[in-house]
């Protein structure tokens, strides 16, 4: 008797632990479905792509178009606002990240690397405020490009935050001109 | 002993249940189903690409005249499980169709290629429309057509399929009717615009033409181009629309019984443990 | 849900709250150190099996929910959606469909077993009728959920059971009416049933609760059918039964994933699958299997009683089928309660449950002879069951001699096995 009261509880111990870690396997395994089915589904993440004809936009014009649910602006910029938004030193902005997706993480954020390539008057950029999420509006602000209105965010003639709480520049998603009049996005 | 009365209640139970069963059942209701082999049968049953591919050229070259697709996107024939296709395939297919969108700056409506994401566009605008070109009848959507016939092998296999898991009655009764247009039998009325057909599952006669015939679809795999092979891989292919999940959830669901077995006997010893030392 | 409790609070935490709100020793007292009798068999596992199955159709349906549209134009499509691009979306989808089948599976052996061993009578008739109100709300909640998908048989088997109040006098028109918002099943009509397909299931949980509670004030009953009379003859419900209970889930939930994962349409109908039409009914409208007994019911009543029409008898005794549940505790007159020292009565309930899967199996059949003649024929045996034989049988029969203990019947039952 004496001999099988100590071996005994080890054994018993053993498969306790089995079971538990088992069972708590299971439970994670089964938690991951659960989970999962909140993020994007397959159609959401299917719907990647618009095609915008901009021939309507004059300098000095911008529209708004929604992609993922999401404004995006796209304006002709006018002379002036490129001349302001490149003369602004690097150095000198919360941000110094172009926030493009269609270059390189990392690269700055000159005016070049935010204007679309080889049409620097095109700027394309998701119209949502790096703060917290709102629309901010256009033509306004310090730097006579957007302003937030939730927070009072300022951007520049890029898009760049230069004055307020937004921590980013606004976001260029990927986009591209497909002949001289068709930008698409995504 | 002590269980006479109880022997008897459950003799009685058969008998009765036998006599009630037996001649109902025999009679049955709805087209004999014959039960046909399928790779994706049973619970290791996989979609064969090749067959889905062939069964979608099918679908497109015959069935997408009247029959709409419109639960299933182009982007579906690439998705894991399925057919197989490559992206650029389906990009290139998808082009091929002709989409409507809109509205645009005009407020027009516009035609544009397809895109991976649309839809099978359907044959026809509007029910009305598909009647009126199919002499009054509609030909349904074949989205979910191999689980939408309730075709059955009656008593008493649909109690013996709970073990086996057959439940692949849907292209059963759809290769059964692709491969069952036949001469009507003496004394059979097949009224104007309808064809015989015994496999059908409301009636004897049904308004779609034989949609299939020898040579009809050119394929290139070196498959026989014969009906039957048509109705196999067609079918074959309107199940994996029906469900285009089922390879992942039988593979789930090995991975899933493998880990109830093991833990429902861990559990097993453990309750037996502590159970060891009372009475009961 | 009973004041067993020896439970002293361990840590500083513990005490701080028991001293506020005393949950911890209530949740001891009823499901850590609550008495329980030890000869419990599997049968009774089928309580904890339900409970399961009850949570996992809360946790799936609050995840539908986050993609289901319950509009008659999107429904159909929005269930489409679920099964093919929502992540995981099928298998939630199925887990639900078939756990409503699994948790009438659960609940019927559960009734079943109650029956067998007389667990509704004195003291614990209010446990007994609390569980045929949660079976009468599960009926009422499977009904509804299975209108949501929106196929033919959704619009069918509503069109058809909400019809059944027609037959109401004077004002079953009016009923209908009021049911549908509107001249027929329409959009008005799946909103209303998901609004309490929504509901219900929570009023199911606090049932359930009531239910739990009832049962544990006279304790629970067990196969021998005498109460405990001392410490022997019971175990504390942990770890004994709470292991025994999820040793029983695990193993149900086999069965449960053999639905779901390869037969995941075998339990629905065919039908469904096709999207609702106002303008074709189905060939065959059938209700879900674990309604079937009572479809049969419906139609037994083929002849007009006096001045009630056929139509309202039938509903009447589909009623009332349910309806003599609630009064059972009073119909059996025997104060043996397990059906092992009552031969005569353990003859008469596997009869009773032998008419009740006749009935099922007729239930889906056409509306026909010779099926008619025999769903009256199982009609009879079914009401007879509760209103002459179980009255009766308390008068007449002889049982056999009750042990005096649970200990003692256990020990008998040890004896003889060896």
């Amino acid at each position: 008797m004496e001999h099988t009261d100590t071996a005994e509880p080890s054994r018993r111990d053993f498969l306790y632990i089995a079971t538990g870690a088992v069972g708590a396997v299971g439970a994670g395994a089964l938690a991951w479905p659960f989970i999962h089915q909140m993020n994007p589904d397959a159609s959401a993440l299917a719907l990647a792509s618009i095609e915008v004809d901009v021939s309507a936009v004059e300098v000095g014009q911008s529209i708004t178009v929604v992609w993922r649910g999401k404004p995006v602006f796209i304006r002709q910029r006018t002379e002036k606002e490129i001349a302001e938004a490149t003369e602004v030193p690097i150095a000198d902005l919360p941000d110094q990240f172009a926030r493009n997706a269609n270059l390189e993480e990392g690269a700055d954020a000159s005016d070049a690397n935010r204007a679309s390539t080889g049409k620097e008057a095109w700027l394309v950029m998701v119209g949502v405020c790096t703060h917290l999420g709102c629309v901010p509006l256009g033509e306004s602000g310090d730097f006579g490009g957007w302003f937030c209105p939730c927070h009072g965010s300022h951007y520049d003639t890029a898009g760049r935050i230069r004055k307020g709480p937004a921590p980013e520049n606004m976001l260029v998603p990927p986009y591209k001109f497909s002949g001289d009049d068709v930008v698409v996005i995504g | 002993m002590k269980n006479l009365m109880f022997k008897s209640a459950r003799a009685l139970a058969v008998v009765a249940g036998l006599a009630v069963a037996g001649p109902a059942l025999a009679a049955g209701d709805g087209p004999h189903v014959e039960k046909q082999p399928w790779s994706f049968a049973g619970p290791f049953g996989q979609f064969d690409k090749a067959q889905l591919q062939r069964g979608f050229q099918v679908y497109q070259e015959v069935c997408s005249a009247c029959h709409g697709l419109s639960y299933v996107a182009f982007r579906n024939l690439a998705e894991e499980g399925g057919p197989g296709f490559s992206v650029d395939e389906v990009k290139a297919l998808a082009a091929e169709y002709s989409i409507e969108d809109g509205p645009d700056n005009e407020g027009e409506m516009f035609e544009r290629d397809g895109k991976p994401f649309d839809k099978f566009p359907s044959p026809f605008p509007n029910e009305q429309a598909a009647r009126a070109s199919n002499n009054g009848a509609l030909p349904p959507d074949l989205s979910l057509i191999a689980k939408a016939r309730a075709a059955t092998r009656g008593f008493p296999w649909f109690v013996l399929d709970v073990a086996t898991q057959y439940q692949e009655n849907g292209p059963d009764y759809l290769y059964g009717l692709l491969t069952g247009y036949h001469e009507a039998p003496e004394g059979v009325e097949v009224p104007e615009g309808q064809y015989y057909n015994p496999g059908f599952i409301a009636g004897h006669t049904l308004a779609m033409a034989p949609p299939l015939s020898d040579e009809l679809v050119e394929y290139s795999d070196g498959s026989p181009m014969t009906v039957d092979q048509y109705a196999r891989d067609v079918s074959a292919f309107l199940m994996w629309t029906a469900e285009p999940h089922l390879e992942s959830r039988k593979r789930i669901g090995f991975g899933v019984m493998a880990f109830l077995i093991l833990f429902a006997s861990l559990l097993y010893f453990t309750k037996r443990k502590i159970w060891r030392d009372v009475d009961h | 849900m009973a004041g067993h409790s020896t439970y002293e609070p361990q840590n500083a935490g513990a005490k701080w709250l028991e001293r506020r709100l005393p949950v911890l020793s209530l949740v001891h007292g009823s499901f850590v150190a609550f008495p329980t009798p030890k000869n419990l068999n599997y049968w009774w596992t089928f309580g904890g099996i339900a409970f399961f199955v009850l949570v996992v159709q809360l946790i799936t349906g609050i995840v539908l929910v986050m993609h289901y549209t319950p509009n008659d134009a999107l429904a159909f499509a929005s269930v489409e959606h679920i099964m093919r691009d929502v992540n995981y979306g099928w298998l939630m989808r199925y887990l639900h469909s078939n756990g409503a089948s699994m948790f009438f599976f659960a609940v019927y052996i559960h009734i079943f077993r109650g029956m067998y061993y007389g667990s509704y009578k004195e003291p614990r008739e209010i446990a007994w009728i609390l569980g045929v109100l949660l079976f009468f709300l599960m009926v009422l909640t499977a009904f509804m959920g299975y209108v949501l998908p929106w196929g033919q048989m959704s619009l069918w088997g509503a069109t058809v059971i909400t019809s059944l109040f027609s037959a109401v006098p004077v004002v079953g028109e009016a009923i209908t009416t009021w049911l549908w918002g509107g001249f027929a099943v329409g959009n008005p009509t799946l909103n209303r049933f998901f609004s309490l397909h929504y509901l219900l299931p929570f009023v199911i949980l606090g049932v359930v609760m009531l239910h739990i509670w009832a049962f544990h004030v006279a304790g629970n009953n067990n196969p021998v059918g005498v109460d405990p009379k001392s410490d022997k003859d019971t175990v504390p419900f942990h770890p004994y039964y709470t292991l025994k209970d999820l040793f029983a889930i695990v193993v149900f939930m086999i069965l449960f994933s053999w639905f779901v994962f390869y037969l995941p349409n075998y339990l629905g109908h065919a039908d469904n699958y096709i999207p609702a039409n106002p303008m074709v009914t189905p060939a065959h409208i059938v209700p879900e299997w674990f309604l079937l007994p009572f479809y049969a019911i419906l139609r037994a009543i083929t002849f007009d009683i006096g001045p009630i029409p056929s139509k309202l008898g039938g509903v009447i005794a589909m009623g009332g089928a349910i309806a003599i549940l609630f009064v059972l505790p009073w119909l059996d007159t025997s104060k043996v309660r397990s059906a092992n020292y009552r031969p005569v009565y353990r003859f008469f309930f596997w009869l009773f449950f032998f008419t009740t899967i006749m009935l099922g199996w007729l239930g889906s059949k056409p509306a026909e002879q010779p099926y008619i003649a025999w769903i009256q024929f199982f009609t009879v045996l079914y009401f007879a069951h509760f209103l002459i034989v179980l009255p009766v049988l308390g008068l007449i029969e002889t049982p056999r001699k009750v042990p005096d203990s649970i200990n003692d019947a256990v020990l008998g039952k040890s004896s003889d096995a060896a």
